[in-house]
């Protein structure tokens, strides 16, 4: 198949590959997917506590040219977004923007899971601090 | 190298025409134009007897009559009226055809629709290695067991199964027994009346020959074995397969089986020798790197190698504009499901994704491997730093252990 120059660009030079320190308490890490299924996404959020702002994004994918540029894309989208606007994230603004034919929409699928669980884990451990 | 060279390495897909087969082919579009059934006229006759000399050099490569071969438009047609044509031909006989799993769909698919006309299909797993476990395959018979169907040599593996020793089971339950040979046919020697074949699909383009054209070896004496046509028409090929037959392509067939009889040793050697350079060579550069299937019993020019913890369509895209090679990945096919012929090796679907089918083939030359390995090799580097599963497992994190969000 065809990939989109959006998809290659990502895939060649992926934005944001590398890997936060999930000790610290501002940061959210999400693990989605499973090597049986023939990908897994890792995705981490830096958070500014005082202004609930994204503000580093970091990921490592292991899956195919689309799985990868979905989450390199995601990560680019995160920084400067708020914890509230990266809810807001939707899979099919991933499918449209990088031309995902339709057998790769679950790609874009993991990269929303993906952020919703950073977030969840970034909000999950903040509660436990403030609690 | 130069980053606009493109490299070869799927041949069991398809191979190039060889240029000795295309010069031989050229003649039969134009100057001799005729239908080989045509038999009032000189045109006709032409045809005819380049038809009779390409099934000559055909039998001789498998050392069968010309008589013998019967032919079609590709392996996939052989596998259907081989199966089929058997299931219908010895129907009062009994309905179960017993083979295995690793099977091309071609053959799969053949038995499922016999499964749907009222036969009982039995598929056999196969080891570990890919090779088929004798017993299991002998208890499978049954007193309705008309067939045993096992391919010659595995598409994505490469493994060869033991021929003989199916044959002697088949003879000794006087059960027929057919082989799917397209991926050994004209690379290794291939025999079927020497292991007790008696019904053989193979394919020119597999072989440095034309596509379109293939053939069923139908064995005619002790036993003589017929199967029931799929195609009506014109009762063409001894009445097993009608239709007008593809003369060039027939002539290419032919001169390729020629070239292959006279070559195949010398090619067998010169490959299997890149192949394992290519082997050694990723097992020296990289860690985790595992070859699937039996490594003694396999064709010369394949191996599949899984890079573990690297995706297999992920890892080609970082050489597809330079290197051609087919991958186990689920990604590649539209299922999501990885190669279930690996799966059938209980290679567990994670290998499975992460698996490469490098196939070499009679213009592969050496500069193509070493070029490949350090290709490949940066890929599957580039993979890992950005695979969040590598990091886990240098890590040192049990990965069986880890619970996924499976979606």
């Amino acid at each position: 198949m065809a990939y989109s120059e959006k998809v290659l660009d990502h895939f060649k030079n992926p934005k944001n590959v590398g890997t936060l320190d999930k000790s610290k308490k501002n940061v959210g890490t999400g693990l989605v997917g499973a090597p049986e299924c023939g990908d897994v996404m890792r995705l981490q959020i830096e958070v500014d506590e005082t202004s609930q702002t994204i503000v580093d994004a970091k990921f490592k994918t292991f899956g195919c040219g689309s799985a990868i540029a979905s989450s390199s894309l995601a990560t680019e989208w995160l920084k400067g977004k708020s914890i509230d606007e990266a809810l807001t994230i939707d899979n099919m603004e991933i499918v449209e923007e990088l031309a995902l034919p339709p057998v790769k929409i679950h790609c874009s699928v993991l990269a929303e899971d993906a952020i919703k669980s950073a977030i969840a884990d970034y909000k999950k451990k903040n509660e436990m601090v403030t609690a | 190298m130069s980053t606009n060279r493109l490299i070869y390495l799927d041949n069991n897909s398809t191979t190039p025409t060889d240029p000795r087969v295309v010069e031989t082919m050229l003649p039969y579009f134009y100057e001799i134009p005729g239908n080989a059934a045509s038999r009032s006229h000189p045109f006709g006759w032409q045809a005819e007897e380049a038809v009779e000399y390409a099934r000559e050099q055909i039998a001789g490569l498998i050392d069968a009559d010309p008589k013998e071969i019967i032919f079609t438009s590709g392996a996939t047609e052989s596998d259907n009226l081989g199966i089929k044509g058997v299931f219908e031909m010895y129907a009062s006989k009994g309905n179960h055809i017993i083979t295995l799993t690793t099977e091309h769909k071609a053959v799969l698919d053949a038995c499922k629709k016999v499964e749907k006309l009222g036969g009982e299909v039995t598929y056999v797993p196969v080891k570990n290695d890919g090779l088929v476990d004798l017993e299991v395959l002998e208890a499978a018979i049954t007193d309705k067991t008309i067939l045993i169907s096992v391919m010659w040599a595995n598409n994505e593996t490469g493994v060869i199964q033991p021929m003989k020793e199916i044959g002697d089971i088949c003879k000794k339950h006087g059960i027929l027994f057919m082989s799917d040979a397209t991926q050994a046919v004209g690379k290794i020697p291939v025999h079927p009346k020497e292991v007790g074949v008696h019904i053989m699909a193979f394919t020119s383009h597999k072989m440095y020959g034309p596509k379109g054209v293939g053939a069923l070896f139908v064995n005619r004496k002790n036993p003589r074995v017929k199967v029931t046509a799929q195609l009506d028409g014109g009762g063409h090929e001894r009445g097993m397969r009608s239709g007008t037959l593809n003369v060039p392509g027939i002539v290419g067939f032919g001169k390729a089986a020629e070239i292959a009889k006279a070559e195949m040793a010398q090619d067998a050697a010169r490959l299997s020798a890149l192949r394992d350079k290519l082997e050694k060579g990723f097992q020296d550069n990289l860690e985790e790197v595992y070859v699937n299937g039996n490594t003694e019993n396999r064709m010369p020019h394949v191996t599949n190698i899984s890079f573990k913890h690297v995706e297999g369509e992920g890892l080609m895209m970082t050489f597809n504009q330079n290197i051609a090679v087919s991958s186990g990945s689920a990604c590649t096919s539209a299922s999501l499901e990885p190669s279930y012929v690996l799966v059938a090796l209980g290679l567990g679907d994670d290998l499975a994704h992460s698996s490469i089918r490098f196939s070499l083939g009679r213009f592969t030359k050496e500069e193509d491997i070493d070029d490949a390995l350090k290709l490949v090799t940066a890929g599957v580097n580039h993979m890992r730093d950005l695979s969040p599963i590598w990091e886990m497992y240098k890590e040192g994190i049990d990965l069986s252990t880890v619970e996924w969000a499976e979606h």
